[in-house]
């Protein structure tokens, strides 16, 4: 089943076309890494499919679920089912973990008509997912990031993908940061929750180091705004040795 | 004590309640003094030209001047506090001068938040090692003026005083804070702290944001912080892309910005709830 159809997709950031005409897509229980150079349109391809303001889709289209996504409010793409974790996750002072994980994952099931948890019911789920990532659940309780590392922001993203349970999950260089430990624990974590015939993941790294942990099925070159190769996980492997120009060129 | 006040608002002195658990209020011991008899206020109605009134509404006004203060004297080591939720329709304009004698304490929280036009005038007097704290949260989003004018005096050496204001203006509103900590001749010691932030949420609301020092002592830690601000889009997308609705992210956003100003407030939780419940009128 097709997850996530992108075709053709054009969109400018202040003006600037970043994206260049873009095709990718994605089937539900596979795994997709893109890599690329630095400036690439990595995370624009990310925030455009999750629809942050200021990147304007100029052209072609995107199909997530049988739904076309960019009709869709970003609140509203997050209920259907997709998640973005953040390169750089924002912080958000006086606003705890707790809850803005409830509300959001409560806004999210009122939306597809279920009920809503309880406090209760949602920390036992918070606590249950802090503990796949080897995350004590008091950090959950202090303000959203505030003050947390790098790494243990990387890991916050995932303790909230997990509580949402989304459906695909663009994964915005969730790697980077992360001691050597902390890569394990977080792809296990991905694996976990999303490693399942209905799921899909798309990884955005520019290392292999996460990809030995979650293999991908397939590896995208993203350069200049489009995909410009494609392959198996081997392509990861070459990339490494002999860096984008060489490969992608 | 905690003064509401009802739809028909006055400048009445509040009415004081004794509460057993808290030791923060023993209004037995605290006075409010009927201010008529040392008014010593103008009749004459205020113009743009009078420093604190020069963002005020003054056709709201007109009606209610001359405003009569509401007068709190606390003697040595006396510790009082003072609450008010202003949530009504009809304009208001009060006027409070606490008189705090050495060693004395009092917490003013106020909820600035009606539909018409809101002025708070708190005029403090600080003996020495008095403390006074004042913690305001505005919140408008029609086309009102909401206004909170304070002057603290240290008049004798290790007064402390702090100050939070948090105002959230969306619609055409206007929140102001004209704020003056003077440090009288011999106020050695003085610690004066204003914090001053404004949330404006449209184009069209308004913030003026006017802390002042005057200082005449030695050894004076006086500080002051301003802005005016706008609630962070990148926070705002962060929170939509967990799946919370724009409302429900600004909502949370701003109930901790208004939340900043009810910090250690005894009513703070009574604060607080009505201050959301003005939030989701205003969002
Ligand atoms: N607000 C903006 N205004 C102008 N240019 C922008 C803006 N935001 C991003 N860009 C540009 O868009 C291009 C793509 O950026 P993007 O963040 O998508 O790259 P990336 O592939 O994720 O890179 P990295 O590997 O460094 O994370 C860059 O050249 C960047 O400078
Ligand atoms: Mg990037």
């Amino acid at each position: 089943m097709t997850m996530l159809q992108i075709s053709n997709l054009h969109a400018t950031v202040a003006d600037k076309p970043i994206l260049k005409g873009l095709s990718l897509m994605i089937n539900a229980g596979e795994v997709h890494a893109i890599m690329g150079p630095n400036g690439a349109g990595k995370s624009t391809l990310g925030y455009t499919l999750g629809g942050r303001p200021g990147y304007e889709v100029t052209d072609g289209s995107v199909t997530f679920a049988g739904q076309d996504l960019l009709a869709l409010e970003p609140h509203e793409r997050a209920a259907a089912g997709l998640f973005l974790g953040f390169q750089y996750p924002v912080e958000i002072p006086g606003v705890s973990f707790v809850q803005f994980l409830r509300e959001s994952l409560n806004a999210q099931r009122k939306s597809r008509g279920e009920k809503p948890l309880s406090g209760g019911e949602f920390l036992k789920l918070a606590r249950e997912k802090a503990a796949l990532l080897r995350m004590d659940i008091e950090m959950l309780k202090r303000p959203v990031n505030l003050g947390f590392s790098g790494g243990e922001k990387k890991r916050a993203e995932m303790v909230q993908m997990g509580i949402l349970d989304p459906k695909l999950a663009i994964l915005d260089e969730t790697d980077s940061g992360l001691d050597i430990d902390a890569l394990r624990i977080v792809g296990e974590g991905i694996n976990a929750v999303m490693r399942k015939p209905d799921k899909a993941v798309l990884l955005i790294t520019h290392y292999q180091r996460l990809l030995d942990y979650v293999k991908p099925d397939f590896v995208h070159v993203l350069a200049g705004g489009r995909i410009v190769r494609t392959g198996g996980p081997e392509l990861a492997l070459e990339l490494e040795e002999r860096g984008y120009e060489a490969v992608a060129a | 004590m905690m003064v509401r006040d009802g739809p028909s608002t006055s400048s009445a002195p509040p009415h004081h309640e004794r509460r057993k658990e808290e030791s923060v209020c023993p209004e037995g011991r605290l006075r409010s003094r009927e201010a008529a008899s040392r008014r010593r206020v103008s009749k004459d109605i205020p113009t743009r030209r009078d420093e604190d009134f020069r963002y005020a509404d003054l056709a709201a006004l007109a009606p209610l001047w001359p405003v009569e203060p509401e007068r709190f004297v606390l003697e040595a080591e006396e510790e009082a506090g003072l609450a008010i939720i202003h949530t009504g329709a009809d304009p208001v304009v009060r006027e409070i001068e606490l008189d705090l004698a050495a060693g004395a304490k009092f917490a003013l929280h106020l909820l600035n938040a009606g539909s018409a036009y809101g002025r708070f005038v708190i005029k403090a007097q600080l003996g020495a090692g008095a403390e006074f704290h004042l913690g305001a949260a505005q919140l408008g989003s029609a086309g009102q003026v909401l206004e909170v004018v304070s002057e603290v005096t240290h008049a004798a050496p290790d007064a402390i005083s702090r100050q939070v204001v948090r105002s959230v203006a969306g619609g055409k509103a206007t929140v102001n804070y004209l704020g003056k900590v003077l440090v009288k001749p011999g106020a050695d010691g003085t610690d004066g702290e204003q914090s001053v932030r404004s949330m404006l949420l449209t184009r069209t609301a308004t913030a003026n944001n006017r802390p002042e020092l005057e200082i005449h002592a030695d050894d004076v830690k006086c500080a002051h912080g301003c802005a005016v601000g706008e609630l962070d889009a990148n926070a705002l997308f962060y929170m939509a892309q967990r799946g919370l609705p724009p409302e429900e992210a600004k909502k949370l956003m701003l109930q901790a910005f208004v939340a900043e100003a009810f910090v250690g407030a005894a009513d703070g939780d009574a604060l607080l709830e009505q201050a959301t419940a003005a939030l989701e009128a205003i969002l």
